[in-house]
């Protein structure tokens, strides 16, 4: 079974035997990926009970939860990786959950549809309606995503935050990019985006030698 | 040294076609939170399935306030289904063609294990308010020996509801090496003010009821303070939503309302229904002991307050099972436990249940529940090489 390539872009970051807890865990794929391919400690919280019941199924450690309510119940510094895939978007209070994502895992991955993609941009500028693209597909009244942005938009608050950005990837079709601190260029061009970040004393963001996992 | 024969049971057997279980008498003394030692002392017990040779594939089931260890089987003396028939059984979630189940009655019950009905050595008659008051850590010690006398060092699972989920987390907590896998469901790690209010109400039930004698009636136990202890619990393991959806307003076998204080709702006889079949099977005693035991039961306590603590040795994987409509044991109980195993970096998963079936939704076919089961156990069998 394939993973998709955000998640694989995620995959590639984690390390070896760490403790990894994905919020927004989904059915569970990315978790028991990194279990059998990294052999790391898989914890999930996920808001489906379906979704959770895959991953008992699959043998994963999952609470049924939600990231803006069940975060703060987490010690801090308790796992090597936190995980927010895709979700961040959807969450009522997106800094809060960042401040809570940081606090909890020694470091952080954080990936989020592009709100800035020129797609986007266009589709708003010519149609003047709420934008529907393929990484964004909903009609403004029923989408879950109430807390859109743009990669600026996200750095921004990750910086506010506290946070010190090791790597970000632009996330396209035909895969990632290294992302660089001053570049104009992702926030047009990328669909998304895959941040990973700590709280303090982390490699500040620039020029970044290691390059694994980028393409 | 520990003795095995049939159970006795305090009513007689209606059912002589079904499996009576086992009983085991031990003589070695079974040592009391309260101080007090229980000497010889009897755990009534039922087995499903067979223990592989390598001892690996047991799975001990706890039971509820008022249920027993015919978990799987026809009641001897009810004659009815096993209370967790939905659950256990060849093909059934906890699979009986892969699992050896193992279900006792609880110390302080009176379906043949050592309680307030059985006989006092030192007197010869039935303990009544002699007999000392047990906890769930008691029940559980209890269960340890059983497991020990069944040459079972380790289980693959603990699994139960409501009572039977502050055991499991007991078992968690006293024998953290014994239990592989742990499944406590509806539950909580301390009985709540609103839980202690309700079982008091049922004790002073059963202690207002003149055949009560103080605990020493013999052959006529107080039905009347029974039946309404069960009257008032049942309708705390319901909810609003599923009274109304079975009752509504309907009356029973009349047409109009007969200004008078007969059963004239439907809901009313059903509960009257209740507390006369439970006064068949029960002991009053036994329920003033276990609705104690529940009552005392604060894992925490143990552990200077912290909850996070009683889970520090644990290997054990767990799966948390809630209802939405359980508001005897709501969701936010299960999920204190679930965080205080995440504090001590425990395996555990949480899955709360659609259901508008109340507390009892755990003894139902409640298809959510039945999957999250199968599906923690079978990657619970995997992962322990279980074929």
């Amino acid at each position: 079974m394939s993973l998709r390539p955000d998640l694989a872009a995620i995959a590639e970051m984690i390390e070896p035997n760490s403790r990894v807890l994905d919020v927004g865990c989904g059915d569970g794929a990315l978790l028991e990926h990194l279990k059998q391919t990294r052999n790391v400690d898989a914890r999930g919280i996920e808001l489906s009970q379906q979704n959770v019941n895959h991953c008992v199924a699959r043998g994963l450690s999952v609470l049924q939860g939600d990231a803006d309510t069940d975060l703060a119940d987490y010690p801090s510094q308790a796992f090597d990786v936190v995980i927010l895939s895709q979700t961040i978007q959807a969450t009522r209070a997106p800094a809060k959950v960042l401040e809570d994502l940081l606090r909890i895992g020694r470091r952080t991955i954080v990936s989020f549809p592009n709100f800035g993609h020129w797609k986007v941009r266009l589709s708003l500028l010519f149609n003047g309606r709420m934008p529907r693209t393929r990484a964004l597909d909903y009609a403004w009244y029923d989408t879950p995503n109430i807390h859109l942005c743009t990669i600026r938009d996200f750095t921004q608050m990750a910086t506010q935050s506290g946070a010190t950005i090791e790597k970000a990837l632009a996330l396209n079709a035909n895969g990632t990019k290294l992302i660089q601190a001053d570049a104009f260029g992702p926030n047009l061009m990328a669909e998304g985006a895959i941040f990973l970040m700590n709280q303090r004393g982390g490699t500040a963001w620039g020029p970044i030698a290691d390059r694994a996992g980028s393409s | 040294m520990a003795q095995t024969a049939n159970p006795t049971f305090l009513r007689p057997v209606s059912e002589p076609e079904a499996d009576p279980g086992k009983a085991i008498t031990f003589s070695t003394p079974l040592a009391l939170d309260c101080g007090r030692t229980l000497s010889p002392f009897t755990i009534a017990y039922m087995t499903y399935g067979t223990l592989n040779a390598a001892k690996s594939n047991a799975i001990l089931i706890c039971h509820a306030l008022t249920g027993d260890q015919f978990a799987a089987s026809r009641h001897p003396l009810t004659g009815k289904p096993g209370w967790w028939d939905i659950m256990i059984g060849p093909g059934k979630p906890i699979d009986t063609d892969r699992f050896f189940v193992i279900c006792t009655n609880v110390i302080g019950g009176c379906m043949g294990s050592t309680g307030p009905a059985s006989i006092n050595p030192a007197t010869g008659k039935s303990y009544g308010l002699d007999f000392p008051v047990v906890t769930i850590r008691d029940m559980v010690r209890a269960q340890a020996m059983l497991i020990d006398a069944l040459g079972i060092e380790k289980l693959l699972c603990v699994t139960g509801g409501s009572m039977g989920g502050m055991q499991v987390l007991q078992w968690a907590a006293s024998y953290p090496a014994r239990v592989v896998n742990a499944m406590p469901i509806a539950t909580a790690a301390r009985h709540s003010a609103q839980n202690i209010a309700f079982h008091e109400v049922g004790r002073q039930a059963i202690m207002a009821d003149p055949d009560w004698k103080g605990g020493a009636y013999d052959t006529a136990q107080p039905g009347k303070g029974l039946a309404v202890a069960r009257m008032a619990a049942h309708i705390t393991y319901l909810s609003e939503a599923a009274l109304q959806r079975k009752f509504g307003r309907q009356l029973q076998d009349r047409d109009q309302i007969s200004f008078g204080f007969g059963a004239d709702f439907q809901v009313e006889s059903y509960l009257h229904h209740q507390g006369m079949t439970f006064v068949d099977r029960f002991d009053a005693n036994s329920y003033l002991y276990i609705t104690r035991a529940m009552d005392y039961f604060d894992l925490a306590s143990d552990y200077n307050g912290v909850l996070a603590d009683a889970f520090r040795d644990t290997k054990a994987r767990f799966c948390l099972i809630s209802f939405t409509s359980d508001w005897l044991f709501p969701t936010p109980e299960n999920k204190r436990i679930a965080h205080a195993l995440n504090a001590t970096a425990a395996n555990v998963s949480f899955v709360e249940i659609e259901s508008d079936k109340g507390h009892d939704a755990f003894l139902l076919d409640e298809p959510e529940m039945l999957q999250t089961v199968r599906g923690f156990l079978n990657a619970a069998a995997n992962a322990n090489g279980i074929a």
